[in-house]
């Protein structure tokens, strides 16, 4: 399963028969193994990454930096659950150190994003505090590096 | 007062330099660096770069200005840590201040043992197909070439018995190449150990260059130095640039017993002085922390293999599945061309280039090398347009 899991995080569009291929096994058993993954939720869902300067997007992404209070039969889950479904929230992680969740959202503008966390989410029964920092540049993402890799310099042939 | 009169001066090329022909590797090459777009399986190295931590010890080795020469046998705390490297591998002990000595690559180490070991008209065995260094060192040497076909029915592995009908009062010195640069052929202990025994009973020195060992799909690559007896009578020769990707640095390592390692080290410090100082910083932090790096890329090298080996019998040219390195040796005789033709027309008519066989040695003949170390979406383009040739020819 592992290398397969691999090659889909590499290339999602990668056929069933190349992958059969690189992996040396029939083909029959890869979209098996696919569609198993994919009932069982291994597999959440395939994606393309973008970049959003390219495709002219004025889209304004932040990170944040929000503390709650733990609740008793549950701890921090109900609440990140709660904050995880507005669909402003792109991601949400538990974390360890100075705060609870680290919270990134999406928006069209500055004032979106500025009103979705004042109005929304710092007004969540349990929400403390919230610590908002806007995103100026993307550099990496999801292990591509948006300037692209360096040309292949190598002779064309060599011993 | 007489004239001086001008006459062109004589020949100055010593005659043994001279007698050494033109790598059929460079030749092709001419042709392919004057074409554009070309997806190249001609490449005899890595495609990954050289990870980055290992990169930023060179860098950080500048900026803290070590730029002087190390000792003339290399860092001591890289012997040490080398020394460890190959003992967990290899399971042979080699003793770091003594026993091991770090090279500008691979290459220099094999000219270095046979000029310190051969004498004038000491014959040397080595199978073919080969590394292209092979015969040509051992002449620069001044030793006498004596090569072993290695058979594709036989999976390209050398036999004790062909050894045994080339030895001749002057055999001195063995060199093996395992996993085998273009064959991708691997031997196990039960195929080395006949060769140890022979090697023993006639008193032959083995130089070992396992510079592809990482790069063993098997799982098990042993080494001939670690079986009884073999220690004594063998020059272990590795270095970085395959299973670390690091070609550019030129960085190597010898690793044999104090009497040999001295007498390498006799040349190494005339010819060289030491291997380049941030090659070696670089070179330690591969050894100590580059493993993993290691582990992803052969990954990666495997799964190429493994569908090349599925693409090119799906167009009608099955071939040997290499256990190692990172080259499929393609049989292509049924085509109707010779290896050169090939070579020439797939990439002229497809724009794909391949290295003709016989660049490897005569025994290369109807054979042609493809490196998988390619990028994979190249590959794949690669396969398209070899299929389509090869379809072309066989109508």
């Amino acid at each position: 399963m592992e290398p397969l899991l691999k090659l889909l995080e590499e290339n999602a569009l990668t056929s069933p028969e190349i992958l059969a291929k690189r992996l040396n096994r029939p083909v029959d058993q890869i979209i098996k193994e696919i569609k198993r993954l994919e009932d069982e939720k291994v597999i959440l869902a395939y994606k393309a990454i973008v970049d959003d300067e390219k495709a002219n997007r004025q889209t304004v992404s932040a990170v944040i930096e929000v503390r709650i209070t733990p609740e008793r039969d549950g701890g921090f889950n109900r609440l990140a659950a709660r904050i995880s479904k507005y669909p402003e929230v792109t991601s949400c992680f538990l974390m360890s150190g100075g705060y609870d969740l680290l919270v990134f959202v999406e928006g069209q503008s500055l004032k979106q994003v500025a009103t979705f966390v004042s109005e929304k989410l710092s007004t969540i029964h349990g929400v403390l505090s919230t610590a908002t920092h806007f995103m100026l540049k993307t550099y990496k993402e999801q292990n591509v590096l948006l300037a692209g890799e360096d040309h292949d310099e190598r002779l064309k042939v060599s011993p | 007062m007489k004239t001086k009169t001008m006459t062109a001066p004589r020949n100055f090329v010593a005659d043994h330099v001279q007698a050494i022909p033109r790598s059929g590797i460079r030749d092709f090459f001419e042709i392919v660096q004057s074409m554009s777009d070309v997806i190249s399986l001609g490449i005899g190295e890595p495609d990954f770069v050289t990870p980055w931590h290992i990169r930023e010890a060179a860098i950080f080795s500048l900026e803290r200005g070590r730029t002087g020469y190390t000792s003339n046998l290399g860092l001591p705390r890289l012997r040490r840590s080398i020394s460890r490297y190959v003992k967990k591998h290899y399971h042979v002990h080699y003793e770091p201040m003594t026993e091991v000595l770090v090279t500008v690559g691979v290459s220099e180490a094999m000219d270095m043992c046979l000029r310190a070991v051969l004498n004038p008209g000491d014959e040397v065995i080595f199978h073919e197909p080969c590394y292209v260094s092979y015969s040509p060192s051992i002449a620069l040497a001044h030793g006498k070439a004596v090569s072993i076909t290695t058979k594709v029915e036989h999976q390209f592995k050398l036999r004790a018995e062909d050894i045994r009908a080339v030895l001749t009062p002057r055999s001195k010195v063995l060199i093996l190449n395992f996993p085998t640069n273009p064959t991708g052929a691997v031997m196990t202990r039960e195929d080395l150990e006949p060769i140890a025994a022979l090697v023993k009973e006639h008193d032959l020195l083995v130089i070992t260059d396992e510079i592809y060992s990482e790069l063993n799909y098997t799982g098990h690559h042993v080494s001939i130095a670690s079986l009884p007896g073999m220690r004594e009578r063998t020059i272990f020769l590795h270095g970085f640039s395959k299973a670390f990707a690091m070609t550019g640095f030129r960085i190597g390592y010898a690793c044999a017993p104090v009497a040999l390692t001295e007498a390498m080290m006799r040349i190494h410090q005339y010819a060289i002085m030491c291997a380049t100082t941030m090659s070696q910083e670089a070179a330690y932090e591969a050894m100590e922390r580059g493993e993993h790096d290691m582990v992803e890329m052969r990954e990666q090298y495997c799964m190429r293999r493994n569908f090349l080996v599925a693409s090119f019998k799906d167009m009608g040219l099955p071939c040997f599945e290499p256990q190692g390195a990172f080259y499929l040796f393609v049989p292509i005789a049924s085509t109707g061309l010779n290896c050169r033709e090939f070579a020439v027309r797939l990439l002229e008519e497809e724009k794909v280039a391949v290295v003709p066989g016989n660049a490897f040695g005569p025994s290369g003949e109807g054979f042609v090398r493809c490196s998988y170390a390619t990028a994979f979406e190249q590959l794949e383009i690669a396969v398209e347009r070899i299929a389509r040739f090869v379809k072309k020819l066989k109508a």
